[in-house]
């Protein structure tokens, strides 16, 4: 093939440059590392600082304390319950929202929004005149010997409704974009309901339903206003990790307060680090997308 | 009979998908539902694999009424637009799904489904890639073990929507021609849905033009293409120069030119008419060669392939007029943009009334 004139001289050089200048982008990546700095390693930082102020074996005490540990297993009790419900309810919600079409759709997709929107202490006021004692349903519910609001099914519902919209919201756009074909596909291959979703649209979903599950549960281990409304922080009893960091703090105890507050530190890394590995999957497994 | 369709009527709302459509098709046939988008033949094609109701109608499938069948009960085969293979499982899973799925005492030995995917993906020309994913294929290969699937259930009937429409042109031609020798091979009835009316003429036993929802005309490639029962058909089946004009003693009107109407509107009287010429029943040539050919311009020369499109402006036509000629023609008789051309006008459909697409 004959070569053009011009690939045999050297390609005039483009000067026109596309980017912003370089003063624009020295000043945009220094105030990002400004706020990185201000907002998140000073902070992460200063809690472990405080946390190790009185030594290694005073952290160690905090922690072990039969009040923090109790507040642990609640926090922990919360969040293997509340990611299944939520997974179940996430996957159902997605699947009617993307799969069918029925009236009230785009408003139920809407209301899906509502308690990131509502304020968490809002919610758990919700639920506190819907079942405390002071209402008809809620003395019912006492006379029957159950519990809700200042006990651990208070504090598992008020955290399932604030986060609720995690896994629907991550499944709901990426179910979109797969559509029905292959739902159809199999159906017309004489699959039945219950195959379709174990073989076909579970798979399909697995990435974004874990990645969902991620959030929900990072969440729930942080929730503190929902649940400090219903909880009533009975130490021992009703009090999850930050609820026990903010008792401790209010008793001036700050040292073992940022203890027990580095447990959520580092259950947040962990989700982080986790988050990242998921991330990169998805990535990969994307272009079967 | 194969496929036997009565009175299927299906609305969304206030519009009419399918209105009232009747069709029967023998065993064993290949047919093409050809219209343009959004006169419902893909909606037809749904409602026979149960993706969809009709409000009502009867739906019989090799002498089985499967109407009130759920979708997995009736079957197809269906094949998608655009493939819809299960992106997590491999070439081989995808065919053997049908099968896997079958209630356990109906399900076949796991060696027979071994077979049996193997056999079917030999017919496609896709054994090579048992163990590959969807995502490592052309989208040529892709509509094959899309078939490859639809067949492995041994259907009933064999439904193809749009089967070709997401392939680039070559890989269309060539799945084309390979598809009509497998159905000589398998002989499954087998409906497919296309708006593109060349796939229709080549490919199927028998064409079904479908608009707004009714049939306008089914028979052979050869009847309708030839014999058109109305303007619809005529302009949808191919290129087609349309003029209106009138129709009057024998006569009809093009531009300032007078022709002979055809015998069956020889008595009409005055009345509005279309007259339709394909590009390739128009001759041309340099010097006068009848008293009433046309004098023109070429305006624009295209390229198509073996064939020579002409655009030329003829006197006393209101509106240019489009012509094909074989590339030998052109060379012969050195036609250009400029050059002054006689148009001979071989044969013409004329249609009375009104009527809009």
């Amino acid at each position: 093939m004959p070569q053009p004139e011009s690939a045999k001289s050297t390609p005039p050089v483009v000067k026109k440059r596309i980017t912003d200048p370089r003063s624009v982008q020295v000043f945009l990546v220094g105030f990002t590392y400004l706020f990185f700095i201000g907002f998140i390693f000073l902070p992460l930082g200063l809690v472990f600082s405080q946390a190790f102020q009185k030594g290694w074996s005073f952290y160690l005490e905090s922690i072990r304390e039969p009040y923090a540990i109790e507040a642990v297993k609640l926090t922990l009790l919360t969040v293997a319950i509340v990611v299944p419900v939520n997974a179940v309810f996430g996957v159902a919600a997605a699947w009617a929202i993307t799969k069918f079409n029925f009236k009230g759709k785009s408003a139920l997709k809407s209301l899906l929004d509502l308690p990131f929107a509502v304020s968490p202490v809002i919610a758990g006021l919700i639920f506190v005149l819907l079942v405390g004692s002071r209402t008809t349903f809620g003395s019912w519910l006492g006379e029957h010997g159950i519990k809700i609001i200042f006990s651990t099914p208070g504090i598992i519902i008020a955290t399932i409704f604030v986060t609720f919209p995690f896994i629907a919201r991550e499944l709901i756009p990426l179910m979109e974009a797969q559509g029905r074909d292959e739902e159809e596909a199999a159906l017309t291959l004489g699959a039945k309901g219950w195959q379709i979703f174990g073989k076909i649209t579970l798979p399909n979903i697995r990435w974004g339903l874990i990645y969902g599950m991620i959030l929900c549960g990072a969440r729930s281990i942080g929730e503190f206003g929902a649940v400090s409304v219903v909880s009533g922080h009975i130490r021992g009893q009703t009090n999850t990790i930050p609820l026990h960091v903010e008792i401790l703090y209010s008793e001036y105890n700050f040292t073992a307060s940022f203890a027990v507050a580095s447990l959520l530190v580092f259950l947040a890394l962990l989700t982080v680090v986790i988050k990242g590995g998921i991330e990169k999957q998805f990535q990969k497994k994307s272009f079967h997308l | 009979m194969g496929i036997e369709l009565q009175n299927i009527t299906k609305t969304f709302g206030e519009y009419k998908a399918i209105d009232n459509l009747s069709l029967s098709i023998p065993s064993g046939d290949l047919i093409a539902l050809l219209g343009p988008s959004g006169c419902g033949k893909t909606t037809l094609l749904r409602i026979i694999a149960g993706l969809e109701l009709a409000d009502s109608g009867k739906i019989i499938l090799e002498n089985k009424d499967t109407t009130n069948l759920p979708p997995r009960e009736k079957n197809v085969g269906f094949v998608f637009q655009h493939y819809a293979l299960f992106r997590r499982l491999t070439v081989f899973e995808n065919v053997a799904f049908g099968l896997k799925v079958l209630p356990f005492r109906q399900r076949p030995a796991r060696k027979e489904i071994r077979e049996r995917v193997e056999h079917l993906l030999k017919l496609v020309q896709m054994d090579w890639a048992l163990k590959r994913y969807p995502s490592q294929l052309s989208g040529g290969q892709r509509q094959r073990v899309a078939l490859a699937r639809a067949l492995a259930v041994n259907p009933r009937v064999l439904l193809l929507d749009e089967p070709f429409s997401a392939l680039d042109a070559k890989v269309r031609q060539e799945l084309r021609r390979w598809l009509r020798k497998l159905h000589d091979e398998i002989h499954v009835t087998s409906i497919f849905v296309t708006h593109d009316q060349e796939e229709a003429l080549e490919l199927a036993d028998k064409i079904v033009v479908i608009n707004k929802g009714r049939i306008e005309q089914q028979g052979t490639p050869q009847e309708v293409y030839d014999h058109p029962v109305n303007a619809f058909v005529y302009n949808f089946l191919g290129n087609v120069n349309v003029f209106h004009g009138r129709i009057k003693n024998g006569k009809v009107s093009l531009g300032n030119h007078h022709l002979d109407a055809p015998d069956e509107l020889k008595n009409v009287e005055e009345k509005t008419s279309q007259t339709f010429i394909r590009p390739h029943e128009i001759g041309i040539s340099r010097i006068r060669s009848n008293a009433n050919d046309l004098e023109g311009t070429i305006r624009e020369v295209r390229l198509q392939g073996g064939q020579i499109g002409l655009n030329i402006e003829c006197e006393g036509l209101d509106g240019a007029i489009e012509a094909e000629v074989p590339r030998e023609l052109f060379v012969n008789l050195q036609l250009a943009k400029g050059v002054l051309v006689f148009v001979t006008i071989n044969r013409v459909r004329v249609f009375t009334g009104d009527y809009e697409i």
